[in-house]
């Protein structure tokens, strides 16, 4: 999810923003967070591997916010510094739940196909 | 989303970015990065802020309002950047669209809008239809039944114009009055400001008399005092109590009815003929239907009381019908096809000056095909651009309307002050509010339309070569476009112009008609006499009509003079009935014969510069102890009479106490107007002398009589002088309606003269719009092959081969626009024929004249550029490849 060329910029969005937006809420989870954290969050537990730029995690989260799944508040964080603080809603906590449920689907359903001996 | 908020959020936007990259930054540094390095990864990072404004805001649905307030924002731009294209757009279309709002606010007052009293609908105008008359007057003996027996209205009226004498109210003056049965007000939804209208019964023959007066009148006359009511006028010698006054609101102005400053109860009219079922005394009405009743319902209903009348009274009205016309149909008939034509015509104009402005439009588009290009590439998508420009077109668009509306108010005002007296609902034209509505359509509409093509091919660049320099690869399609477009221009032009050629054609075909006689130096008044003469004998009257004429022959500088009763040529008309000596009487008068009637003296030849051409005319002996003579005209001597000779025959006027022998053969005058006549089934004319009218018929010029003499021109002041001797026989008789001869022909073709002139301004806009079209896109292509012809002029091509290359490219255009425009007007201008005379709707001499004119002018105007094609200087076009 780096910054790549600007022509296939649309399509990454397209593809992953319902998994962006999964990742986000579920950072979310361990309470409430700024945008750098989440991004750090991400990065951190996924071993480095998925990098969120600005360009991804912004519009990502004011989507969110925008549907209500989120809360926004402008805090001052440990550095002194002024940053905009996201928590889950409850609606939010809800989707969370239904997105993960929907990923395990997904992931076994890719799964049955990338390994067809093995039958669930 | 307010835009206020929008910003806020923005902001707010970046503060949040950027204290992210600040904590991403001291993160790098704390995990060993430089200085240097985090700064840059930080920058780059940044970079990411303005697209993720542009999705971020995309997302919280700035959309629609956001993206308008952009294009308008970056249109005015665009506009004010080039204020000599925009003044030449806006100015062109102000022309185009100010000549549509004008000529729609007229349509509007005139034929759209509704009349102004309560269910218009329901009004419909009342006649009898006669043998030799679709719409004759209605006897008041049939109207009473009419009223009666009907079961389709719900109330019916009946009126008659007149005019009286009035006098003790300051000075003795002549007022115009009309007689109206008790039911005409109210049905049009007249209430009095003051007082009552007329009571059932109180307009029948032998009630007492009454008055009602108009609001003008009652402030003029009586400064709007409210005591007004039982007050007594003194018109024509009898007392009349004024009942109530009728307000200035009223205004009707259909046939011979206008709404005037007295209002008689018809039964007051003091004319013998009035209780005679079968007279025919210029008396029409007007019905209002009931609820709900249709038209064909109430034409059978009349069918059926009609019919009962003529079995009831088989000699009285034997043949006689009612006819029902829509109040509003008859009022605007004959102006409605003249309208319909000059709303065509201005459309002409408007499409034309379209056309222009999107010439202009495409020929600018070359500066910007650059940057469409640049932001398809950037991924704006075709729709976006689209919208821009038109955006764009609609603010020129609404620019134009603006200062058309403008335009269009003083055209209007101006318009107003020389429309032709006849045409009907002339107050009723203004801008309202769906002429408002009109204009900002029609802008819109126009935006749209010269917007969308130019639009259309810019936004669709080839990337590849409008971004490589120079550019020129594909213009060959917009090349076309614009050809096209000019030859179109021309096409329209052109049908403008031979129409406004053959309406002054056919107005100086009118002029040069001779209308039978000499109009020069001719004047044309009434005399209304003194209350006095009210209860005289017949001989009184003829004592006192001979001591007018003397007196007025007398007065200095008059030539000669004719009393005149009946008819006056392209005046009223008046109408005899009678039979050729010999034959036994016609049982009813629908078998007589029917011919216009003029009741004169022995000068009228001298004064009217009639031709005599067989026989004699009458003279002071042919008085009233002589036997009667007529002299006819010689349509009444080839209709009535074949190849005979009708001099010495005798005749019976039913009208005019019986016998009378025919003496002279007269030329033929043209009574229903110079254009009208020759097609007017009523063309015969009889004269007969004044003196010997039947003691009965001569009680009726107790009112007083016509006059029409000739003057000496050099003479000043003759109706001062006139009026000066009349004085001298009574100080209560009033000279009024004065008018020569020669204002009565001008205005009998003012109706004529304005369309001509309303046609030509609309054909001179239309030429003016053209030739700036043509010149425009001449010098457009010769600035697009300059290079060319650089290289043509280094290869020793001569100035004048360049001038020829040029000028022959501007009349192929002229000449393929002029072709299209003549096979237009071919079929167009048939369309036209009921308003031309004395030339026909395909007329070569007209087509050639215009086609000549146009081709011309198209010359005239690519001369400029083909100048400045010779003047290109080879080395300077061949550097800029």
């Amino acid at each position: 999810m780096m910054a790549e060329k600007k022509e296939r910029y649309q399509n990454r969005i397209e593809l992953l923003q319902g998994t962006l937006d999964l990742l986000i809420l579920q950072t979310l989870q361990w309470g409430p967070q700024h945008g750098y954290g989440i991004s750090l969050a991400i990065r951190n537990r996924s071993g480095e591997i998925l990098q969120v730029d600005t360009g991804s995690l912004y519009p990502a989260l004011h989507r969110l916010e925008k549907q209500k799944w989120v809360k926004a508040e402008w805090k001052v964080s440990e550095n002194k510094q002024r940053a905009k603080f996201y928590r889950l809603s409850a609606a939010g906590k809800k989707q969370l739940t239904n997105e993960r449920s929907k990923w395990s689907q997904l992931s076994d359903a890719i799964a049955g196909v990338l390994n067809p001996g093995q039958l669930r | 989303m307010s835009i206020w908020r929008r910003s806020k959020r923005e902001a707010e936007l970046e503060e949040e970015v950027r204290s992210h990259l600040e904590m991403a930054t001291r993160g790098r540094l704390e995990r060993g990065m430089t200085a240097e390095e985090a700064a840059q990864a930080a920058r780059r990072e940044f970079g990411n802020v303005d697209l993720v404004k542009q999705t971020a805001r995309e997302m919280w649905g700035g959309g629609s309002l956001d993206r308008l307030m952009q294009d308008l924002r970056f249109g005015m731009r665009m506009i004010l950047k080039s204020p000599g294209f925009t003044a030449v757009a806006v100015l062109t279309l102000a022309l185009g669209i100010g000549a549509n709002t004008a000529l729609f606010s007229v349509v509007n007052g005139v034929l759209l809008n509704p009349l102004p009293y309560p269910n218009p609908n329901q009004l419909v105008t009342l006649h009898e239809s006669k043998p030799n008359f679709d719409a004759g007057s209605i006897s008041y003996l049939n109207f009473r039944d009419w009223r009666k027996n009907n079961q389709t209205f719900s109330m019916m009226g009946i009126s008659r114009a007149d005019s009286f004498n009035l006098i003790g109210l300051g000075e003795a003056e002549q007022v115009q009055t009309e007689f109206v049965s008790t039911d005409f007000l109210p049905l049009l939804g007249v209430k009095p400001v003051l007082g009552r209208m007329f009571a059932e019964g109180e307009d029948e023959i032998g009630a007492s008399p009454a008055v009602m007066i108009s609001e003008g009148f009652w402030k003029r006359k009586f400064s709007g005092a409210p005591d007004v009511l039982g007050k007594s006028l003194t018109l024509d010698g009898r007392s009349y109590p004024i009942v109530g006054v009728v307000p200035a609101s009223f205004e009707l102005r259909i046939g011979s009815f206008s709404a005037r400053e007295l209002y008689l109860p018809i039964g007051q009219w003091n004319n013998p003929l009035l209780p005679e079922r079968a007279a025919g005394l210029g008396v029409h009405g007007i019905g209002r239907l009931k609820a709900g009743v249709t038209l064909q319902q109430a034409r059978a209903d009349m069918e059926r009381v009609t019919r009962d009348l003529t079995t009831a009274y088989p000699e009285a009205d034997k043949g006689i019908g009612a006819t029902l016309i829509p109040l509003k149909e008859q009022m605007v008939r004959d102006v409605r096809g003249l309208l319909l034509a000059l709303l065509a015509a201005v459309g002409f104009v408007l499409l034309i000056a379209c056309v222009n402005v999107a010439n202009l439009l495409l020929a600018r588009s070359l500066g910007r095909t650059r940057e469409f290009a640049l932001r398809a590439a950037l991924g704006a998508g075709r729709g976006r651009i689209l919208r821009q420009l038109l955006t764009e077109s609609m603010l020129l668009a609404l620019a134009g309307g603006g200062l058309g509306l403008l335009l269009a108010s003083w055209g209007t005002k101006a318009a107003m002050l020389h429309l032709p007296q006849g045409l009907p609902r002339a107050d009723e034209i203004g801008l309202d509010t769906r002429v408002l509505l009109f204009t900002l359509g029609a802008s819109l509409l126009c935006g749209v339309l010269f917007g969308l093509a130019p639009a259309l091919k810019i936004s669709k660049p080839n990337l590849q070569d409008t971004l490589k320099e120079g550019g020129r690869g594909t213009s060959g399609t917009r090349n076309r476009a614009l050809g096209a477009f000019v030859v179109a221009e021309m096409a329209m032009a052109l049908v403008l112009l031979i129409a406004a050629g053959l309406m002054v054609r056919s107005l100086s075909a009118v002029w040069k008609v001779n209308p039978g006689f000499d109009a020069h130096n001719v004047l044309n008044f009434g005399i209304s006499f003194s209350p006095a003469m009210k209860d005289v004998s017949a001989d009184a009257i003829r004592a006192a009509l001979r001591e007018t004429q003397s007196k007025i022959a007398s007065t200095q500088g008059v030539k000669a003079v004719s009393l005149s009763w009946a008819a006056t040529p392209l005046g009223f008309d008046d109408e005899d009935l009678f039979w050729p000596e010999g034959q036994p009487k016609p049982p009813s008068e629908n078998d007589m014969n029917w011919s216009l009637s003029y009741v004169v003296q022995e000068d009228y030849l001298r004064v009217m510069g009639i031709p005599l051409e067989r026989g004699r005319f009458f003279t002071a002996q042919d008085n009233e102890r002589a036997p009667r003579v007529v002299v006819v005209d010689d349509v009444f001597a080839k209709k009535f009479f074949g190849g005979q000779d009708p001099v010495g025959k005798r005749i019976i006027l039913i009208n005019k106490g019986g016998v009378a022998e025919i003496v002279g053969i007269v030329g033929h005058v043209k009574q229903w107007g110079l254009d009208l006549d020759d097609t007017n089934s009523l063309r015969a004319q009889l004269y007969f002398p004044y003196m010997q009218l039947p003691d009965q018929a001569m009680l009726l010029s107790s009112n007083g009589t016509g006059v029409l003499l000739k003057f000496d021109g050099n003479v000043p002041g003759i109706a001062t002088s006139i009026r000066a001797s009349l004085q001298q026989i009574s100080g209560e008789q009033v000279m009024y309606g004065v008018q020569t001869m020669e204002e009565v022909i001008a205005n009998s073709l003012a109706a004529r003269q304005f369309s001509m002139i309303v046609f030509g301004v609309f054909a001179a806009l239309a030429l003016g719009l053209a030739s700036v079209g043509i010149y425009g896109v001449i010098s457009y292509l010769v600035g697009q092959r300059t290079h060319e012809i650089g290289v043509r002029m280094a290869l020793g091509a001569r100035r004048s081969d360049v001038l020829g290359m040029v000028l022959r490219e501007g009349i192929r255009i002229a000449l393929l626009g002029v072709a299209i425009g003549v096979l237009a007007a071919l079929g167009l201008m048939r369309l036209l024929a009921n308003l031309l005379f004395g030339v026909s709707s395909s007329d070569p001499a007209t087509f050639a004249a215009v086609a000549i004119l146009l081709t011309s002018v198209a010359l005239a105007a690519c001369y400029l550029p083909a100048r400045r094609a010779t003047k290109v200087d080879p080395i300077v076009a061949l550097r800029y490849e």
